[in-house]
């Protein structure tokens, strides 16, 4: 049998790195563009435009006119091939959206427009108040879940504290790679990437919750194991079936990703990597919180952490 | 408990039956006679914006700050936008309240965005005024008594206020002509019976003087009076084009907007990238489905080809109900259908299981599937109710600010997930228990086809 609990500061190792990553992650941000993650004009207010040319295209060129007409802020970058390019400009009226691609089909030979998105400042600063708003409810939501959840167990609240600890860990991971993308490829986060992490959010807790039940129904099956033998049955058997469920749903998105439009690419992107994540800290930070806490062994566990982070 | 199976299967049966009917893609609708009633309706999937192309434009009531606007102007606002939508010919527009004073509108097909937004921006205020013996030109913008609107745009303003004599309330229809020898398009409108009597005495009492007809505050053209006009008929001669004509007649149709609105937000796609998205997504989403389907065979055995059928029907199920309800399917609403597909697994995936965990522990076969279905029921139950919150939640968030992307997700995951409950669990079971009746006991020494 696989001794999985035993490892269990290694376990706290690997997700301690990760949280420092993500933390630098977002500072490196902060310190380039301003903000934590590359905002969209979802958030920020702005227009966007995704024009496919019937040749090829350098982005520097168009860089180049588009600060000649005075978009000395214009963003542009080149996607699906070259021919593609999705000019990011501050707030256009329709009339002027339709200049400028008049301007880009004078310049630089036939194209069409793919999409051409505008959003004002006011609608930017509400989504970004509806996201806040949608995080801190999903928060509670699932605070009020757990509760219900694990109301028969004894100490209900270390095990909802396990659940909402490992919820942090994971939108703090998330947040952090959305930033590391933001920063190396330029991916900006939109409603979508927030619909991502609630969705994400949601399905680890649930993840959490699978496994925690089995503990909870283990620790009355099993009464007379010891609690480590206890939990790493439980682990076992879980892992079965997190492994069994993530592959179908990772083919699905894995297939989306492959195969589907670049439209929603970066929005099944973050997801995969949150389920990923979801799964792995289930098993991998909430149990082995939980373990620590029913065994009282915080000082303990911080001894054995310094170990090897010296080595 | 024999009877209720049979009965549970033959309902499956008529429900997959249905379902596959209302699901193929060349259905044609239903089309009832029920004595006097007729029930008629085409049954199709309604595609979204970024699949089809389109714009969609989400527009506010632009009132001075601290001023409020009323329900019921709001109302008004939402209609009379509908109409000027459909008479630009849009096919299964959507236009609809956000909020206390904003207006969604969807237009498919849209190939020009700018002629589609001055069309339903614009409030079509139109006024016939009194310029005594002034003449000003074409575009001039002018104030008049007649205050309700503010000017759209800022161009030199006329120091004078003229009296308005009638507005565009007064007018019964209005339509575009074309000058028989120019070919240039004019617009011929029809008063009222009050507009006219107005019109009558106006034109009688002032003729040799000018009679500006102005469009939001803007000056279209500025006849004189030759003669009394007693009929209430006349024209509207400027120099515009055909587009513009008929932009105008749209707005004096439908009647005025008792507030003006301003562009908050314009998303469009053009109709290529849509075309290339439905194309990526059926094969995206028949990929993940046969990857799904082989490793549930695979790993499942028996029990994983039973789930399969189930998912099968699940499918069918769902998209009978987008194309019933209707659920407007978006891309984020495929990726939300996808995922609820994982979902539909992960629940049998739960049950089989458990099932197997009792079949090891030696238990009989009937006992061990029972037992497989009751015990990991919480659990499903569980996760699904949390995909629920977060569907809630994704949705209020969506509908808040008009992101139907967001709430496309939201509304087919959560249906997905709904409908799961019935295909993973009671059409899996009762495939389960039908296939160990028929084969019976003899299955028991064909471990590997259960897959334990």
């Amino acid at each position: 049998m696989f001794t999985l609990i035993q490892k269990r500061p290694w376990y706290f190792m690997i997700s301690a790195t990760l949280i420092a990553l993500s933390i630098i992650a977002m500072i490196a941000s902060t310190a380039t563009i301003g903000t934590p993650l590359r905002l969209s004009i979802d958030f920020t207010g702005g227009s966007l435009l995704e024009v496919t040319f019937d040749a090829e295209i350098a982005p520097e060129d168009i860089r180049a006119m588009l600060f000649d007409r005075g978009f000395e802020e214009a963003s542009v970058k080149t996607v699906g091939g070259g021919r593609s390019v999705v000019i990011r400009t501050k707030e256009l009226s329709v009339e002027e959206i339709e200049a400028l691609k008049n301007d880009l089909v004078e310049t630089f030979g036939e194209a069409t427009v793919q999409r051409s998105e505008t959003v004002g400042p006011t609608i930017g600063r509400e989504t970004t108040r509806a996201a806040v708003y949608a995080i801190l409810a999903a928060g509670v939501a699932i605070l009020a879940f757990v509760a219900i959840a694990f109301r028969k167990v004894p100490n209900p609240i270390r095990y909802g504290t396990c659940a909402i600890a490992k919820m942090f860990h994971d939108v703090i991971i998330l947040m952090g790679i959305a930033s590391f993308l933001g920063l190396v490829f330029n991916w900006e986060v939109d409603a979508l990437f927030l619909t991502a992490v609630v969705t994400v959010v949601g399905f680890s807790v649930q993840d959490v919750i699978v496994v925690f039940d089995r503990i909870r129904e283990n620790s009355t099956r099993h009464r007379n194991e010891p609690y480590e033998t206890m939990i790493n049955r439980s682990l076992l058997e879980t892992l079965h079936r997190s492994l069994a469920t993530q592959l179908n749903s990772q083919f699905v998105m894995l297939a989306i990703i492959l195969f589907g439009g670049a439209t929603i690419r970066q929005f099944i992107v973050i997801m995969l990597i949150g389920m990923v994540t979801g799964t792995y800290s289930s098993l991998f930070f909430a149990v082995p919180l939980l373990v620590v806490w029913e065994r009282n062994e915080w000082s303990h566990m911080f001894k054995r952490r310094a170990q090897p982070s010296t080595a | 408990m024999r009877q209720h199976d049979g009965r549970l299967l033959i309902l499956i049966v008529i429900v997959t039956a249905l379902a596959a009917w209302v699901a193929w893609p060349g259905n044609p609708g239903i089309d009832i006679k029920l004595g006097e009633r007729n029930i008629t309706r085409d049954i199709r999937l309604q595609l979204g914006l970024d699949l089809q192309g389109g714009m969609q434009v989400l527009m506010k009531a632009d009132v001075p700050e601290g001023q409020t606007v009323d329900a019921d102007a709001m109302e008004a606002v939402r209609r009379i936008i509908e109409n000027r939508v459909d008479g630009l010919g849009v096919t299964e527009p959507v236009v609809q309240s956000v909020g206390t004073d904003r207006i969604l509108v969807e237009m498919p097909g849209i190939d020009d965005p700018q002629k589609a937004i001055d069309t339903l921006k614009e409030t079509g205020l139109l006024e016939f005024v009194d310029m005594g013996d002034t003449f000003l030109p074409e575009g001039t913008i002018v104030q008049t008594d007649y205050l309700s609107v503010e000017p759209s745009e800022t161009v030199t303003e006329t120091a004078t206020v003229y009296p308005t004599v009638l507005t565009g309330r007064n007018l019964k229809t209005a339509q575009v002509n074309f000058d028989q020898t120019t070919g240039q398009p004019f617009i011929a409108f029809e008063l009222d019976a009050e507009g006219a009597a107005i019109f009558a005495e106006h034109t009688a009492a002032n003729i040799n003087r000018y009679l500006a007809i102005v469009l939001d505050n803007q000056v279209i053209s500025c006849p004189v009076i030759r003669s009394a006009i007693p009929d209430g008929k006349g024209v509207i001669e400027g120099s515009f084009t055909l587009e513009e004509a008929q932009s105008v007649v749209l707005q004096l149709r439908y009647g005025a907007l008792p507030v003006p609105l301003s562009v908050m937000e314009t998303r469009g796609v053009g109709a290529s990238l849509g075309e290339e998205s439905v194309d990526k997504s059926v094969r995206a989403g028949v990929i993940g489905l046969v990857i799904v389907l082989l490793f549930m065979l695979v790993y499942y055995r028996l029990p994983g080809a039973l789930a399969d059928l189930a998912l099968i029907i699940y499918a069918l199920i769902t998209l009978a109900l987008y194309k019933l309800i209707p659920v407007t399917l978006t891309l984020p609403g495929i990726a939300g259908f996808l995922l609820s597909v994982g979902m539909a697994v992960d629940a049998n995936i739960l049950i089989f299981e458990r099932m197997r965990e009792e079949m090891r522990q030696g238990r009989e076969l009937g006992r061990a599937v029972d037992a497989g279905f009751r015990r990991a029921w919480t659990s499903i139950l569980d996760s699904n109710v949390s995909v629920w919150i977060t569907c809630a939640i994704l949705w209020i968030f969506g509908n808040s600010f008009g992101a139907n992307m967001v709430k496309g997700f939201a509304v087919t995951l959560a249906l997905g997930v709904a409908i799961s409950m019935f295909t993973a669990i009671t059409v899996s079971r009762t495939f389960v228990r039908f296939a160990f009746r028929v084969f019976g006991e003899r299955l028991r020494d064909k471990r590997w086809l259960l897959g334990i």
